[in-house]
């Protein structure tokens, strides 16, 4: 940069002389970068502090997981999908078990539907808080990561004794979810549901209250509704740009028609916004725990189907879900038909009859679809993961063009990327 | 979700639609697909103007062999239809729809990077998610998985199923 070393030149006096300054400079935002959510690399043009363009690069954690779902049981995919999104893991699964599903021509019992809609609302609320804390920690405020971490893990302790995990759960399985709830498990959720509510509370004050917040993201970022749409966006995303669009709403699944919930919108579509949008979301999604909980009947969480649901006796161990002890005695030694069933479920599996959906899902990031096709085989022909976070990325350079570079950072942390899903 | 209003309104321009598990197919013509876009697009009784998602599968053996498929949705009335579009393996080009949907810039990439389907007068056809300098088309069903040398510490090693030692 010539023009910063070399002597004070007033820029008029360059404009008259007909020499503009036309210099730029590029640097790289990422792969490696804490605010970066992930293995995000932006290209950034900058002329001086000013972003002139901005090139989002995406494919670092790219590992491959719709190939992966190609040479694998229709059952094995569920743990292959779920790890696409990984701070979303229960609504891949969703996903991908109600494409098959309607494959199957099955629907997942009352019970599983009602535990379905549980752990999705107690993920969406555990991935906006992971937003809520590194967004915070991305513009300073870091007790907000510590506090927000901390809220996280309760719930993640919830999922952990429900699939044994803390994530990564393949716990919605084709057919219903592989085991019931544990015992205790329902109350537990229950004494969550108000201290959660009154901590996010906390947290929307800590924030809306903060002037350094509200300045870093107030009239940052602006993404109108037309372009939002253009670009494929959805989500809080789209919703804080006034967009009622809703895929619970708009084509419910797993009984979603019958929750009391609002749509949260905004109206600006600047960073504000979103951080508005999604921290409503949370206290709907904690609404929508409470009538779970209030629905739970005792009943089967898994169709009866022998030629679709998994043959063994499940409980969780100390390292995940496996075959209980009683099972496996079973097999082995008290009945041949059981054995050679479990063994002919376990390596060949469900077979799904020839066809292609799309089934989308509204995840914390926006519309979650999987488009699956079955050649009628026993295993998925081809599973494409359509991700939010993909299709939000590429608003990215519009939000940022002719910003400040320090404002990349609210931005990209408004969208909420998270590149296990964008990369797949 | 689909609509008896959206199906017939489609069948008059595309005789061939196609419903299975509440979901309405269309299979055009790659020479008629950006006008059929278009006009689903911008019929007010149809309002197609979100795309959620392009993606193709490969059927080799068969012609056309790749299908390239193109989720629409309505965000006014709420339903969705897919387009089709087959492909012959020696000539899997398909007209790029990035005009009429921007958010096409990605799923055409990425369709490109895994299938190899070229997507004429796209203004970026680069690899997206694969690096730059890869061979082959993973996502065809030609390609084995895990069928490529892996780098490591400077030396190149084979597949695990071809490995010696």
């Amino acid at each position: 940069m010539s023009a910063e070393t070399g002597p004070r030149v007033d820029q008029a006096d360059l404009a008259a002389a007909g020499e503009v300054r036309q210099e730029t400079m590029i640097i790289n935002m990422g792969p490696q970068h804490p605010s970066t959510h992930g293995v995000l690399r932006l290209l950034l043009e900058l002329d001086g502090e000013e972003v002139v363009s901005c090139q989002p690069i995406v494919g670092y954690l790219h590992t491959g997981i719709e190939k992966n779902c190609e040479y694998r049981t229709w059952q094995q995919g569920v743990t292959y999908v779920t790890r696409a999104d990984y701070l979303s893991p229960f609504f891949n699964e969703l996903a991908y078990c109600l494409a098959a599903e309607r494959l199957l021509g099955i629907e997942a019992p009352l019970r599983a539907r009602v535990i379905r809609v549980l752990v999705s609302e107690l993920n969406r609320v555990a991935s906006h808080l992971v937003w809520l804390a590194t967004g915070g920690m991305e513009l300073g405020a870091i007790s907000m990561m510590l506090y927000g971490f901390r809220e996280r893990e309760m719930l993640l302790d919830v999922f952990e004794a429900i699939t044994g995990l803390r994530m990564n759960h393949a716990y919605i399985r084709i057919g219903g979810v592989v085991m019931d709830l544990p015992p205790g498990a329902e109350q537990r959720i229950r004494d969550l549901v108000p201290m959660l509510r009154g901590r996010i509370k906390e947290y929307e004050d800590i924030l809306a209250q903060n002037p350094i917040w509200v300045d870093r993201n107030r009239g940052i970022g602006y993404l109108e509704a037309d372009e939002a749409l253009a670009f494929g966006v959805t989500g809080p995303m789209l919703r804080a740009a006034g967009v009622a669009r809703d895929v619970r709403r708009d084509e419910p699944y797993c009984d979603y028609e019958t929750y009391e919930f609002d749509v949260v919108t905004g109206r600006e579509g600047d960073c504000y916004a979103r951080f508005e949008v999604r921290v409503e979301e949370m206290k709907q999604s904690l609404r929508i725990v409470e009538q779970c909980l209030d629905r739970l009947e005792p009943g089967p969480v898994m169709v009866e189907d022998p030629k679709v649901r998994w043959p063994g006796q499940l409980e969780v161990g100390p390292d995940g879900i496996g075959n209980s002890n009683r099972y496996i005695a079973h097999i082995m030694e008290g009945s041949m038909e059981a054995l050679i069933h479990h063994f002919k479920m376990v390596t060949e599996g469900v077979s799904v009859p020839a066809g292609e959906v799309y089934q989308p899902v509204e995840g914390p990031r926006g519309e979650l679809g999987m488009y699956v096709v079955s050649d009628g085989g026993h295993k998925p022909y081809r599973v494409k993961i359509r991700d939010p976070s993909f299709a939000n990325l590429q608003a990215v350079p519009s939000m940022v063009a002719g910003g400040l570079v320090a404002d990349v950072i609210a931005v990209v942390a408004s969208v909420d990327p998270v590149m296990g899903g964008v990369d797949r | 979700m689909i609509t008896g209003e959206l199906v017939d309104r489609v069948r008059t321009r595309h005789p061939d639609l196609v419903v299975a598990r509440d979901e309405a197919t269309v299979v055009v013509d790659r020479s008629e697909l950006l006008d059929a876009l278009r006009e689903l697009r911008d019929d007010p009784e149809l309002a197609l103007d979100f795309l959620s998602s392009i993606t193709a599968t490969d059927w080799p053996g068969r012609d056309p062999r790749f299908w390239v498929s193109y989720e629409l949705s309505s965000i006014e009335h709420r339903h969705r239809l897919r387009v089709k579009v087959g492909l012959s393996e020696e000539d899997p080009h398909a007209p790029t729809v990035t005009g009429l949907f921007p958010t096409a810039d990605w799923y055409e990439r990425e369709t490109y990077d895994f299938y190899g389907i070229v997507f004429d007068g796209h203004p970026d056809l680069r690899r997206i998610l694969l690096p730059d300098g890869w061979e082959g088309y993973p996502l065809r069903k030609t390609e084995e998985l895990g069928g490529v040398d892996t780098r490591f510490k400077g030396a190149f090693m084979p597949p695990v199923d071809r490995r010696t030692t």
